[in-house]
């Protein structure tokens, strides 16, 4: 049955995987572009079956301290919500980044700020990767591209939040929640039993055994020479997320005389401007980091070298170019391309962005 | 093989529903395809739109400025996206929800009383597909027993007693559509 076709939303696709990924909780609140995954499952009632609990909470504050609780118990836990809501969550992910707990966040983007529209966003990367909530903390962030990344990245992101001990996030937008695609959804895995969460994540809050001292989990820590302590190891960490989980696609780099550097839907759209442009006979190729956080930025320094130009195609007003900017280092020139508040860019819209900023 | 479509009317006319089933008809030919709505506040009156593509390679933006097909179910519709069909692409429009002319010369127009046939066979709702028929006999991009499959596929089973009705109205449509102009 793993191979099995399915066509799908990106949101239904996430809720999918997630049963049979094997969480343990979801707890979000409905906003769009992303209702359908907190629909999906309840329609799927996946407490019936694998015994997942499905809550819709009194409010996305609620909802992310629900995650926090189920994290701190060793439990698959995640939520859900769009650019509105994900700001609410601020508090508990920075709570859960100094707490070291491991869940999942999927925040479908919608154009801001405030209420803002409910059509197809990327404004929320600095938001995203820069911080967010207080503190130095990093999200692992993940940006797919299809429904069938949608489906593979809750595991992906489940797997790297409990290898590191840190919330992940799956950055998408209205675009990839709500466009339908054909999707092999993942194969069925158990839940893992009590003892299998007592194994493997011994510092979970499980009650205590008299073979061990307390566990406890806080992110909260008075004496200010164990907080810098505890900063320094979440450094650490981070550090070694970036030298071992960077994420990236390269389309047609090999001979390009120009990058477009985009994420998620964004990158989709540049994919058909790469076929346009090359009709006219200009070689652009597509560098799309997947992971956000970590960056790619060792990759981009050395395309610096090759190429003419980059334009990041971005759904907001130039964020992500900041980080293409810094990674190139002034080697070549970087621009950048967006439409704002909810309008998608257009495959011919990028080109013509193209030709101007790069005076092709 | 690449075909894309956008459907466009006014909520409740069945215009999501039928891309779905357009898309499913490809997956059942084992085609690529992709279904973007337009989900804002058009679903609730003015234009509803989903954009459709069938393809045999994989499909690079699910968003598209042109179209090889539009098919218009209402005047803002027709002045939307009018302008965004491929020179020598097609516009199919509904003879009951639009009054204006279509003023391009370079592309192939074709009208189908789908509204008014709907009303004769006493089920409005099978409006949509009668439309889908019309696509199928000008640009016959999947099979009649793949759309059927695809019915299938996108219906729950308790609605499957309504397969024979819709396939009649696919049938209908294919003999009601009429080229109205040829591309020049």
């Amino acid at each position: 049955m793993s191979e099995e076709i399915a066509l799908m939303k990106g949101n239904e696709a996430i809720a999918h995987a997630a049963i049979r990924y094997g969480v343990d909780g979801y707890f979000g609140y409905p906003i769009t572009p992303q209702s359908e995954i907190i629909e999906t499952l309840m329609e799927e009632a996946p407490w019936k079956t694998t015994g997942m609990v499905v809550l819709q909470a009194e409010s996305e504050v609620s909802a992310i301290n629900m995650v926090y609780a189920g994290a701190a118990c060793g439990k698959y836990a995640m939520t859900s919500s769009s650019s509105p809501g994900i700001s609410l969550k601020q508090e508990g992910i920075s709570y859960m980044a100094g707490a070291e707990l491991p869940a999942l966040i999927v925040n479908v983007q919608r154009g801001g700020p405030g209420l803002g529209t409910i059509q197809p966003s990327q404004a929320d990367y600095f938001q995203t990767v820069k911080g967010g909530g207080h503190g130095d903390y990093k999200l692992i962030t993940l940006a797919p591209n299809s429904v069938q990344e949608m489906a593979d990245f809750v595991g992906l992101a489940f797997d790297l939040a409990f290898k590191y001990r840190n919330p992940s996030m799956i950055l998408t937008d209205g675009v990839i929640g709500q466009m339908m695609e054909k999707v092999k959804l993942p194969a069925w895995r158990q839940r893992r039993t009590e003892q299998e969460i007592r194994e493997q994540c011994p510092w979970a809050t499980l009650g205590k055994t008299a073979d061990r001292k307390p566990n406890i989990i806080t992110s909260l820590e008075l004496d200010s020479a164990a907080m810098e302590k505890n900063n320094e190891r979440f450094q650490a960490k981070y550090r070694e997320v970036e030298a071992t989980e960077v994420r990236y696609e390269e389309v047609k780099c090999d001979d390009a005389d120009y990058l477009l550097v985009a994420f998620g839907s964004a990158a989709r759209i540049c994919m058909k401007t790469i076929d346009l442009a090359r009709k006219e006979g200009i070689k652009v190729g597509l560098l799309r980091p997947i992971t956000l956080w970590p960056f790619p930025t060792k990759v981009l320094h050395s395309y610096g070298g090759k190429v003419k130009g980059m334009l990041t195609v971005e759904l907001n007003a130039g964020q992500m170019v900041e980080d293409v900017r810094l990674a190139v280092n002034g080697q070549i020139p970087v621009s950048h391309y967006g439409r704002l508040g909810g309008i998608v860019p257009t495959p011919d819209g990028v080109l013509a962005a193209l030709k101007e900023k790069m005076s092709i | 093989m690449l075909q894309e479509i956008v459907i466009s009317g006014f909520g409740g006319q069945g215009v999501l529903s039928m891309g779905k089933i357009l898309a499913y008809s490809g997956m059942m030919e084992e085609k690529e395809v992709s279904w973007f709505p337009a989900y804002g506040p058009e679903q609730r009156g003015g234009t509803a739109n989903v954009t459709v593509i069938i393809s045999d390679e994989p499909i690079s933006s699910p968003v598209v400025n042109q179209f090889d097909v539009a098919i218009v179910l209402n005047q803002p519709s027709l002045e939307k996206f009018e302008d965004r069909v491929k020179p020598g692409g097609a516009l199919i429009y509904d003879g009951y929800g639009i009054h204006k002319k279509v003023e391009r010369k370079d592309i192939n127009v074709y009208r189908i009383n789908a509204m008014d046939e709907s009303i004769k066979m006493d089920n409005t709702r099978v409006f949509n597909m009668i439309i889908l028929g019309g696509l199928l006999k000008i640009s016959p991009m999947v099979e009649l027993v793949n759309v059927m499959k695809g019915l299938q596929a996108s219906l729950p089973e308790r609605h499957h007693k309504l397969l024979p009705m819709n396939e009649a109205a696919i049938l209908r449509g294919m003999e009601l559509v009429e080229q109205e102009q040829q591309a020049e």
